[in-house]
């Protein structure tokens, strides 16, 4: 990992509020009918036999598989450790999830799961989801994920300020949260797209992010009602794309919630390849936030691999 | 002015100019020809025309072109309409030219004259409405804004009908001008003289100079390099024979001019919109909508 | 961690060649029947992708012009005397069968002309479609539609169409004239005869009556003929600005009503506040959609000096994830160019374009062994007086041009002898329509690049032509007004 404090080209950006928002807003604008235009277009890729395969494996491996519920318990993220380390039981040469996605309390039980397979356990934190606590509480509660194991912590931003245009506090804010996290931990950035409205607004949103020294951006938290979209991922992906370009840096994606079936997230995929492109093809940079796409991607895969279409009770509940 | 006024005193002639970028030049060539009324009583010596005072007049017209196609549709309707007050207040002149023009009865001209005035004012209320009657939203199938307006093609060569020198000649060049066109108007080539009047006319009715350009001479000579001029736009064949009107097409196709056939008309009665229409180009404008935020989508 | 590797490499995926089956020959299509040429001539069709022979099929000489001319003739008297709303419900018939059968017609258009499956499946066929739909609405309302109150159609329409859309010009030249109740005698280019063919049959399944609609393959000779018939009351051409001036000159001196759709050299123009991202997706559009043989074309890339670097890199990034190859697979963005005539122009004109000291640049890019393909080409370095800037090439060329201030950009963008489409990118409104208001063309996007719509006015300014396609306007062109 490179380190991730903004390049000497945009050190001066963050010196001030104002600074900082006229950077921001001084980003191309977006025009949102070419935007989604675009992504559909690459919808239309057709993604056949030794492709699909590929793009099966590729999405499995870039699972983060998440249960974010008030009703989690020990046996429930035990169970959803196993399933991200064997989720086709019947067939080990399935890869494994990227990650594990809990709250800060499981961390340790996800882990204890998860321990020795590779699968990382990511937390997510600062008052999840709605983010709306005092900075110290949202620290605490990262340090808490953090101190129990979490490789990962998915915070999400303070989407009012960011909203009243106070952008520095949601820099700073991040700023903190990455030093919480540590040498060891990465952070993932939740913008909540679906409630900053505007693709304007996921742009601006995903520089700040990266100034601040994201690891990865992140759609949402997948509890409102807009969660990824194409469009929505397809503008991250040219954000993270031009912050390279720009500083060498390189930012993962992650888009989250609203993700079910394969064919979606092999558009995803497609929209990586063609935007981003390769380098991102890794589930180091590129992560589905998604529960219910597992088993899709299980049975397109049992599909592939017999012929025959397969049905929900040939793979595992968890 | 009576009769005995005019036994009285010798009157003065005027000497008949062409109408160019607001001046009042003699033909380059010095050349003149002779017109008489229709019984062939000496009227006037008046320009004739070369190809290089088409030339000039083409170059008068482009350049009025952008401030007049540029200016608002209600500022081209106040001076189209300043220019049927100007005529009115002329109008004694234009009977006195129309029927010694024309060889009509002075009760006869006068009708002429005032249909003539009335067609500048009926013009003159066009301006400002033919964008909406023509132009308009498109329903596209799509999150696309589109409209359609007509703009003026530009330069307009204009062949004034023959035999109506005067009520013809506005019923050709209002339609025109009114959408922001300039013209380069070739007289009546027996009875330029009103045409060349008008031009007087326009010159104190707040026309820009250029925007009516007003040739007098042989029809064939001056409409030959009009209608092949590749910056001239367009071209309307009103004056012109059958013979010279396959000609001068012929010579529009060279850079594609808008070509308007001479065709019939009783230019008493009142007017379509076809000649407005016939120098009007339609430009479609398109811009994505969209929804208002990003949360609007979903795949 | 990852046990996944290799990259993402798309495996072939092609569209089934059988749904469509091409006969060995055609005939003419005159007076509802398919017949041999009167001389017995005829002309292979073949697929620019791999030059493989598609069909073999009649080529009308002038006795079958003017056999065809008859058959329209005596078709006239009843077609323009039905009512409106019965030549409406054929329109919608065909609009109909067209829908069904898109997928056939989609296949057969990217084996006739080569381009991708993608955009006949996507952008040709629904467009196609769309028009019936429109101009059939049009038929019982033509009272309403600003031409009088009781609009008359003109006779016979002798109608010339390009290879580059050819069902879609085929619509776009036949709905507006049925819908008004002429009857047409139609050219499909040499190269793409196949889809007006099958449109023929379409028209036998609808029904509609003999002669209606006259289908006569052919070259150049075929069309001049057609245009020149005495019979002919009306010629509507869509082609190459020479052979519009050709064909203005043969119809003059005649009652003959004339619309051109002709050529262009569109300006795209690139402010510096554009949304970047979209602006390059629409150069793409603007001048790779259909391999640039689009006469709206924006083949001229005007763009703003202080952002040409930054846009140049990113455009380049992008044309590296174009994919060139088989039409007929699904993820193919670049088909093969229509002709080898064709190609050859393209290629002369940008070795004239490195002749004359742009810098040229294309993609890795690897053609097929087979077939007509050209690279998608970039020209930085470019002026006004370069050739490349001035002659239409309506191949995947792109000339790009600098600016330093919309003034600039507007006279820039105006200085050429045509005046079909331009192209606009700013997020600011005000310029846009100020810009858009100086723009000499007939069709102007504004952060986007070619839309089309059956709604939507499409025709030139200056050398591009004359008369509107489409829409309300598009009537005028077959109606005696």
């Amino acid at each position: 990992m490179p380190p991730s404090a903004p390049a000497s080209a945009l050190s001066d950006v963050t010196a001030s509020d104002s600074t900082l928002r006229r950077f921001l807003h001084g980003l191309p604008g977006v025009d949102a009918v070419g935007l989604e235009a675009r992504a559909a277009s690459l919808g239309t890729r057709s993604i056949k036999t030794t492709a699909k395969a590929y793009a099966i494996d590729l999405a499995i491996s870039m699972v983060d598989l998440t249960t974010l519920e008030g009703a989690d318990t020990p046996g429930k993220v035990r169970a959803l450790g196993a399933k991200a380390v064997h989720p086709d039981p019947t067939d080990r040469t399935t890869p494994t999830t990227a990650a594990v996605c809990v709250y800060p309390d499981m961390v340790a039980v996800a882990k204890e799961a998860v321990a020795g397979s590779g699968v990382k356990v990511a937390s997510v934190a600062t008052a999840f989801p709605a983010g709306r606590a005092a900075l110290e509480v949202k620290l605490a509660d990262v340090r808490e994920a953090v101190a129990a194991g979490a490789d990962e912590i998915d915070m999400v931003i303070d989407r009012g300020a960011f909203l009243a245009g106070r952008y520095l506090k949601v820099y700073d804010e991040i700023v903190a949260v990455k030093e919480a996290c540590g040498t060891n931990a990465r952070l993932k950035v939740i913008f909540e797209t679906g409630e900053l409205s505007t693709y304007d607004n996921i742009r601006r949103a995903s520089w700040l992010g990266m100034l601040a020294g994201a690891d990865f951006i992140k759609t949402s938290t997948g509890k409102v009602a807009v969660n990824a979209t194409p469009p929505n991922t397809l503008l991250m992906l040219e954000a993270v794309r031009d912050f390279r370009a720009l500083t060498g840096v390189q930012v993962g994606v992650k888009p989250a919630g609203g993700i079910r079936t394969s064919k979606d997230a092999i558009k995803f995929l497609v929209l990586v390849n063609e935007t981003a492109g390769a380098d991102w093809l890794d589930n180091h940079w590129f992560r589905f936030g998604a529960s219910s796409l597992l088993n899709d991607l299980l049975m397109q895969r049992q599909k592939l691999a017999t012929g025959r279409y397969s049905g929900p009770d040939y793979v595992t509940v968890d | 002015m009576s009769e005995k006024t005019e036994q009285q005193r010798l009157t003065v002639f005027k000497t008949y100019k062409l109408y160019v970028g607001g001046k009042f030049p003699r033909s380059e060539s010095g050349r003149v020809y002779e017109v008489t009324d229709s019984k062939g009583n000496w009227l006037a010596n008046a320009p004739q025309s070369s190809r290089k005072d088409a030339r000039d007049a083409v170059v008068a017209a482009r350049k009025a072109f952008g401030a007049w196609s540029g200016a608002t549709a209600y500022n081209r309707g106040q001076v189209l309409y300043r220019v049927a007050e100007m005529l009115e207040g002329r109008r004694e002149q234009f009977v006195r030219e129309v029927a010694e023009a024309e060889g009509l009865s002075k009760s006869k001209a006068a009708a002429v004259v005032d249909a003539t005035i009335d067609r500048w004012v009926w013009y003159a209320g066009w301006t400002d409405k033919i964008s909406q009657v023509v132009g308009g939203a498109n329903p596209v199938a799509g999150p696309y804004f589109n409209l359609s307006s007509p703009e003026p093609s530009g330069v307009v060569a204009v062949v004034a009908p023959q035999e109506s020198s005067f009520l013809g000649l506005v019923s050709v060049v209002a339609p025109v001008i009114a959408t922001g066109n300039t013209a380069v108007v070739i007289a009546s080539e027996k009875a330029p003289l009103p045409a060349l009047s008008l031009g007087e006319v326009l010159a104190t009715s707040d026309v820009p100079g250029g925007v009516v350009n007003v040739l007098s001479g042989r029809t064939a000579e001056i409409a030959a390099p009009l209608a092949a001029h590749q910056d001239v736009n367009a071209i309307d064949l009103a004056g012109a024979d059958e013979g010279l009107a396959k000609e001068l097409e012929i010579a529009a196709a060279d850079n594609l001019k808008r070509v308007l056939r001479p065709q019939p008309v009783d230019y008493f009665e009142t007017p379509g919109i076809e000649r407005l229409t016939a120098f009007l180009e339609t430009k479609t404008v398109w811009h994505p909508t969209g929804s208002l935020g990003a949360s609007g989508s979903s795949y | 961690m990852n046990n996944v590797s290799s990259a993402f490499e798309y495996a072939p995926a092609p569209e089934s060649r059988s749904v469509v089956d091409i006969a060995p020959s055609y005939g003419l299509f005159i007076d509802g029947e398919f017949t041999e040429a009167a001389d017995g001539k005829v002309f292979k069709t073949i697929s620019p992708s791999t030059e493989e022979v598609l069909s073999e099929v009649a080529q009308a000489g002038s006795e079958d012009v003017d056999r065809a001319v008859k058959a329209a003739r005596k078709a006239f008297e009843k077609w323009s005397a039905l009512p409106g709303s019965e030549r409406a419900k054929y329109l919608f018939r065909i609009a109909r069968i067209i829908q069904e059968r898109s997928r056939e017609l989609a296949v057969l258009e990217t084996l006739d002309n080569g381009k991708p499956i993608k955009e006949t499946r996507d952008a040709d066929l629904p467009l196609v479609a769309a028009h019936f739909f429109y101009y059939a609405g049009w038929a019982d309302k033509l009272e309403h539609a600003g031409f009088g109150r009781n609009p008359r159609p003109l006779g016979v329409a002798g109608q010339v169409i390009p290879w580059n859309f050819p069902l879609l010009m085929l619509a776009w030249k036949i709905a507006p004239a049925l819908a008004t109740g002429n009857t047409v005698v139609l050219k499909p280019a040499e190269t793409t005869p196949l889809s007006a063919l099958f449109f023929a049959d379409i028209c036998r399944q609808a029904g509609l009556p003999k002669g209606v609609v006259n289908i006569l393959p052919g070259y150049g000779d075929t069309g001049a003929a057609l245009v020149a018939h005495p019979d002919v009351n009306k010629v509507a051409f869509t082609g190459s600005t020479a052979v519009g001036k050709e064909i203005a000159r043969t119809v003059a001196g005649t009652r003959k009503k004339l619309t051109l759709e002709l050529g262009g050299k569109g300006a795209n123009i690139v402010f510096d506040d554009a949304p970047i991202d979209q602006a390059v997706e629409g150069i793409v559009n603007g001048i790779f959609f259909n391999q640039g043989q689009v006469c709206c074309a924006g083949s001229r890339l005007l763009v703003q000096e202080s952002i040409q670097d930054e846009l140049l890199e990113s455009l380049k990034r992008r044309l590296s994830t174009l994919r060139l190859g088989d039409p007929l697979d699904k993820n193919t963005d670049i088909g093969a160019i229509n002709s080898a005539e064709q190609l050859a122009r393209i290629s002369a004109l940008a070795e004239q374009g490195q002749a004359e000291g742009a810098e040229r640049w294309s993609p890795a890019c690897e053609l097929p062994e087979s077939g007509y393909w050209f690279a998608p080409t970039l020209f930085t370095n470019v002026t006004q007086a370069h050739t490349i800037a001035r002659d239409e090439i309506f191949g995947p060329v792109l000339s790009v041009l600098t600016f330093r201030t919309p003034d600039e950009a507007v006279a820039k963008a105006n200085n050429t002898q045509y005046g079909l489409s331009a192209g606009i990118w700013t997020e600011k409104g005000s310029r846009i329509l100020a810009v858009a208001n100086k723009l000499r063309a007939g069709v102007v996007w504004s952060n986007t690049f070619n839309k089309f719509d059956p709604t939507s006015p499409f025709g030139g300014y200056k050398e591009s032509g004359f008369g509107r396609e489409g829409g309300r306007h598009g009537l005028e062109a077959y109606l005696d007004v």
